[in-house]
């Protein structure tokens, strides 16, 4: 007798596994508070209280970790935990004198309790030089070196508003950091290298000439095989037809690197959501720890910290001062490139005499 | 202690600092031969500042198109035990609601078939096994499937959806994101695993404006729950709220309609002309919640920049009711009309918004079935660029 195959169970159902108080309480919860940074409490209409320790982890986890955060969730929250959008883990208490001790033993085994209300929460990622083909900077790596600098605003709540940094390691944006507060994005900067004699074994060509956001690749026949070119001046180095050709190498160690962009949301908190803009086009990869991209990070972060309203986000808080003086601020230079030149480019434009003089 | 094979000093510089390490997480799974390579790699990488991953390659289960990437190194040849490296996507459970016996069960299977690293989670909502050679893959699945998993989604088809914390924990869930989530999951199995769409599609379930999965610009179709009748106001607990808050400055300032009256007494909100953006929400949660008559704005088309630019969503139906004993078929029915349409005329690689865009609003609301309204606009044009149909001349019965 075959085995029988299993398929498309999809996944396990919830609601095995919620704590009972939450399933005694599901859609019946008052308010929440935050206790203090990484703590909060939601009280049920019933009166029940469900008590959350939030702590940050560096998304890549070993599975002894993942054990260690059972035996803790077994040890202190019968068994219940969760993950939050940003990577967080959330240990789910019922018993308020759990949290304490929770939180010693888990930042003791090294994952800092925080991440809540005005603070950064976990900076959302890729996979980078671990784990991608097209990554033009390591993410994990880039993200380790920022959050070690800003810890403290994890920990604790000093912030105008909340604040969320997003790393993508290409234009792929798997972590779609183009809505984000800070975005740390690779990028590459040249025009890939075809390998001909690769080429036409490894990849359909039609798929490759449609993969081109600005039709700068077209078929050719180069030293008799069929092959395509590059227009280099129309390629701006997204790397999509790398991804649908492994052929069309993308990757540059002397000139990939990192951009930042700032003031993006998805919320729709007060003012619609927006997108990041370019604060800073390029800077050079600099392994292991990146201090350039530290730097400008932590310069962006501490002057919106002294210069924003509260509850104003860092896209609020630029519209209201105005670009010019956030680069006069941050003491970012504006170049060329921050002018838009792609499709829709005159959306951008000044078209007003309104200026802060 | 286990001994490294190689040495790593550019990685073990990423072992200092307060923030957890990946270089940590990496070496608690070092007693794997598969380990040491890829520390071995890596740090090649970091010396040389370029990846050395490789993709392609038909990779997968029997009878599934999607849910693992094929990932080669390119110094096979040094780092044999790294030659193959996949990563797999297995579908979270709603919300990323765990037990520790499903968690250790996760990790015993993952302890037999691959790397022992993990993503908690993937970028699309997904837990991502990280690194099995092609001869794992099979016997990885049979596992999972009999303890009750399933791979999630990848390439050209529905991806593995996600929904917020919703009403497990949450007072502002305006629909039940974890059951509309599981819900339409399940529906659409079969487009998830097969991909057969022009590229990917993606579902996300906020359960308010705030938007805590990024419904708005991380995905294709954003459920975002709303309402529809007035913000629910405890006025005393407005006034215990005026001892630390400035109520002018805080809440009535920011409001993007300028709907909020304060006199020091009481706060008057004007519903009709509230746009539902949490702001005096989020600030007064014991004083202020959303409505009662909760539903979803359902949005259309976001997407990150790859191919043709990024998009947030947009409007097609400003209210939606979500009652999960309606089994969401408002839902599933708008989005069976949009796949029939992207399905058939989508170009390869081409997202939803970008179709939309390519053929235009109109046009594609028209083929959907859905009227014009002007919720699904900023303002209406402002160029004269009209093209005209017969339809103009036609006098309303």
């Amino acid at each position: 007798m075959a085995d029988e195959r299993i398929t498309d169970i999809g996944p396990p159902n919830y609601e095995q596994f919620l704590p009972p108080v939450i399933k005694k309480n599901y859609g019946k919860w008052d308010y929440h508070e935050i206790l203090k940074p990484g703590v909060m409490v939601h009280v049920a209409e019933s009166g029940d209280k469900i008590f959350t320790v939030r702590c940050g982890s560096p998304r890549l986890l070993a599975i002894t970790s993942v054990r260690k955060f059972a035996d803790l969730a077994d040890k202190y929250c019968d068994g219940h935990l969760r993950w939050t959008s940003r990577n967080n883990v959330e240990f789910l208490l019922s018993d308020e004198s759990n949290i304490e001790p929770l939180i010693a033993e888990v930042e003791e085994y090294g994952f800092p309790v925080g991440g809540m209300g005005n603070a950064i929460s976990n900076i959302v990622h890729t996979q980078g030089w671990v784990h991608c083909h097209s990554a033009a900077s390591d993410a994990s790596g880039t993200v380790k070196a920022v959050m070690d600098e800003l810890l403290p605003r994890f920990q604790n709540m000093d912030l105008p508003a909340k604040l969320r940094v997003a790393y993508a390691c290409c234009l792929n944006m798997c972590g779609a950091v183009h809505c984000s507060d800070i975005a740390i994005l690779g990028v590459h900067t040249r025009a890939p290298v075809i390998e001909h004699d690769d080429l036409p074994k490894m990849c359909e060509i039609p798929t490759l000439v449609a993969s081109c956001p600005t039709g700068a690749i077209r078929p050719a026949t180069v030293d008799g095989v069929q092959s395509v070119e590059i227009i280099e001046e129309q390629c701006m180095y997204c790397g999509n037809c790398y991804t649908v050709c492994p052929a069309v190498k993308i990757n540059n160690a002397q000139t990939d690197g990192i951009s930042i962009w700032v003031g993006g949301k998805v919320s729709n908190a007060r003012v619609a959501p927006k997108f990041s803009k370019l604060a800073i086009p390029f800077i050079p990869n600099n392994p292991p720890r990146w201090p350039e991209v530290v730097e400008a990070v932590m310069k962006i972060v501490n002057v919106y910290a002294e210069n924003a309203k509260k509850h104003e986000r860092m896209g609020e808080w630029i519209d209201r001062i105005g670009w010019p003086k956030f680069f006069e601020l941050t003491d970012i230079k504006f170049t060329k490139y921050h002018i838009d030149d792609f499709k829709h480019a005159g959306e951008t434009f000044a078209r007003t005499a309104q200026i802060r003089h | 202690m286990t001994e490294m094979k190689y040495k790593t000093p550019l990685l073990d510089e990423l072992e200092k600092g307060p923030w957890p390490s990946f270089v940590k997480e990496i070496k608690k799974e070092a007693h794997r031969p598969m380990i040491q390579d890829l520390l071995g790699q890596v740090e090649r990488s970091y010396e040389e500042k370029i990846s050395h991953w490789k993709h392609g390659g038909l990779v997968g289960v029997m009878g599934y198109g999607g849910g693992v990437i094929g990932r080669y190194s390119d110094l096979a040849e040094e780092f044999t035990n790294v030659a193959e490296f996949h990563t797999h996507r297995i579908n979270q459970p709603s919300a990323w609601f765990y037990n520790s016996d499903a968690l250790r069960t996760l990790c015993d299977i993952w302890d037999r078939h691959g790397s022992g690293l993990t993503n908690f989670h993937g970028s699309t909502g997904d837990i991502v096994f990280l690194g099995s050679t092609t001869e794992e893959i099979e016997p990885l699945f049979k596992d999972l499937t009999e303890a009750g998993w399933d791979l999630g989604g990848s390439g050209s088809n529905m991806r593995t959806p996600s929904c917020c914390v919703g009403p497990a924990r949450c007072e502002w869930a305006c629909y039940d994101t974890l059951d509309a989530c599981y819900n339409i999951t399940q529906q659409f199995q079969d487009e998830l695993h097969r991909p057969f769409f022009p590229y990917k599609w993606k579902f996300k379930f906020s359960g308010c404006p705030n938007d805590c999965v990024a419904s708005i610009a991380r995905s294709d179709c954003s459920v975002m729950g709303t309402w529809r009748d007035e913000i629910q106001v405890n006025q005393a607990q407005v006034l215990e709220y005026a001892k630390t808050v400035d109520i002018d400055a805080e809440i009535c300032d920011f409001c993007p309609t300028s709907c909020i009256e304060w006199d020091g007494k009481s706060l008057e909100i004007d519903n009709p002309n509230c746009v539902k953006c949490m702001h005096c929400i989020n600030v007064m949660p014991k004083a202020l919640k959303p409505g009662n008559d909760r539903g979803a704005t359902i949005l259309i088309g976001g997407k990150a920049p790859i191919v043709g630019g990024a998009l947030l969503c947009s409007v097609f139906v400003p209210f939606l009711e979500m009652d999960p004993k309606s089994d969401y078929e408002d839902l599933k029915e708008l989005t069976e009309a949009i796949w029939d349409l992207w399905g058939e005329h989508g170009k390869l690689r081409e997202r939803t918004g970008e179709f939309i865009q390519r053929v235009g609003l109109s046009n594609f609301l028209e083929e959907i079935g859905l009227d014009p309204i002007p919720e699904m606009v900023m303002a209406p044009r402002s160029n004269p660029y009209i093209f005209f149909d017969d339809e103009i001349f036609e006098t309303e019965e």
